[in-house]
């Protein structure tokens, strides 16, 4: 992917104004929770904004570091938690996945997407080229008399033959179906973590639609 | 004739020949069906109602009841594999609640609840497979079908008593198949019957779908367990 007579810079590695040292103190004593989104619809992030006012009595206990609320680009040191939402449907997802499962002691899957691939995964029904076919080259939409070309860049992650659950590219440790799921049922989960207890998500709040 | 059986250590007194899956409902403990229909001849082909007889396993659906009996429901292993069988389902077909009109009235989805299910432990297969609009009323989403047999056996055209729905091919390319001059004879009542009886959503009425409203739906009212253990006749 990477060219060597290209200079690229990251996001994560422009400066960026430094922390207050007592303010970092506080919140590096907290437990630490990552969040990013896959190939997903950003439901699921959305849907842990759900629940409202219970998110300030967490904040006392938790962390959040690299997730779409914070706009950190990386895991800046090891978290205890990591919510991964989406399923793996480019190369992009499988390095930002492995990265997770590096950093985090706990991963879980949230959402249909994650878990079993969901909207995404209605194109394993149906071959790569004939997807990249419709979409590009015989899209109905396509504007007429322009150039009909499929993406190819080394900026632009290559897509994988079919999409796959967070847990057929790395381990998982617990699962949070729903489409999305209710915030209550993510926070459940968050709880019983922070709180040392077994997870246990009551059939009540579990859904998979 | 009135016998004793053992149902997760509970002496219970019931009467021979009875289903088991009916007299664990009267006594309060839940087994979860999916080709089950109380009342009709069982088919025994989905096994979700599996558990241990005489310490062997058994369908629930296909065994009467008899003098001595002891019966494990609620037992870890049996448990465990009562939920592998609801995952098999889930992995073979694409069940894609979020996208299906029978979701929140799809006893699949519920019996999935009812166990417990948060993830398939085997891998989605993604089967591709074509659906089939041909008849005028009904349309077949075969992605969904689990083979349960229920239209099969219990569909039939009223005046002939042929079969409507039929099973073609065997194993990995079964597919359900509809007989669409028969299909096309269905009075809108029995349309309507052969799309609620199916347990997923692979019988759908056509032009129907979505109608009522997430928190409002068949199973969100009334759970699938509240449902089967309210039908006793003690």
């Amino acid at each position: 992917m990477s060219d060597s007579t290209v200079t690229e810079i990251f996001s994560h590695e422009l400066p960026a104004t430094p922390w207050d040292p007592a303010k970092k103190e506080i919140e590096r004593a907290k437990i630490q929770v990552a969040m990013i989104g896959l190939c997903g619809c950003w439901g699921c992030n959305l849907s842990l904004l759900d629940i409202d006012e219970a998110i300030l009595g967490l904040l006392e206990k938790v962390t959040i570091t690299r997730a779409s609320f914070t706009d950190l680009k990386r895991i800046p040191h090891r978290c205890a938690i990591g919510f991964i939402e989406g399923g793996v449907a480019n190369e992009e997802n499988i390095e930002v996945l492995e990265h997770y499962r590096e950093n985090c002691d706990i991963l879980i899957s949230v959402g249909a997407c994650a878990v079993w691939g969901g909207t995404p995964a209605m194109r394993n029904m149906i071959p790569l080229e004939e997807c990249l076919s419709e979409a590009y080259i015989d899209s109905p939409t396509a504007v007429p008399g322009a150039k009909k070309v499929i993406p190819f860049h080394q900026d632009i992650p290559k897509i994988t033959t079919r999409v796959y659950p967070c847990h057929e590219v790395v381990k998982m440790d617990y699962f949070i179906p729903g489409c999305p799921p209710d915030g209550a049922a993510i926070l459940k989960v968050l709880d019983d973590l922070v709180n040392g207890r077994e997870v246990d998500l009551p059939k009540a709040i579990n859904r998979y639609d | 004739m009135r016998i004793h059986i053992t149902l997760d250590g509970q002496s219970v007194i019931t009467r021979e020949g009875d289903m088991l899956v009916d007299v664990a409902a009267s006594n309060g403990v839940y087994i979860p069906t999916l080709c089950y229909v109380r009342g009709k001849p069982c088919l025994g082909t989905c096994r979700t109602c599996s558990v241990r007889v005489n310490g062997n396993i058994m369908a629930a659906c296909t065994i009467p009841v008899s003098d001595g009996m002891e019966v494990e429901v609620n037992e870890p292993e049996v448990t465990d594999m009562r939920k592998a069988l609801v995952e098999l389902l889930f992995s073979e077909g694409n069940h894609n609640c979020p996208s299906c009109e029978k979701s929140g009235r799809c006893e699949l989805q519920a019996v999935g609840y009812e166990v417990g299910m948060m993830v398939s432990r085997f891998p989605y297969k993604f089967t591709p497979r074509t659906r089939d609009y041909a008849s005028n009323a009904l349309w077949l989403e075969r992605d969904r079908c689990i083979f349960c047999q229920r239209c099969v056996e219990m569909i039939r055209d009223k005046e002939t008593g042929q079969k409507i729905f039929s099973i073609e091919s065997r194993g990995t390319q079964a597919t359900i198949e509809i007989d669409v001059e028969l299909a096309n004879r269905m009075p809108p009542e029995q349309v309507r019957e052969a799309a609620e009886l199916c347990p997923v959503g692979c019988i759908i009425e056509k032009s129907l779908g979505f109608n009522d409203p997430i928190g409002k739906r068949k199973f969100e009212i009334k759970s699938i367990r509240e449902r089967a253990l309210e039908r006793v006749d003690k």
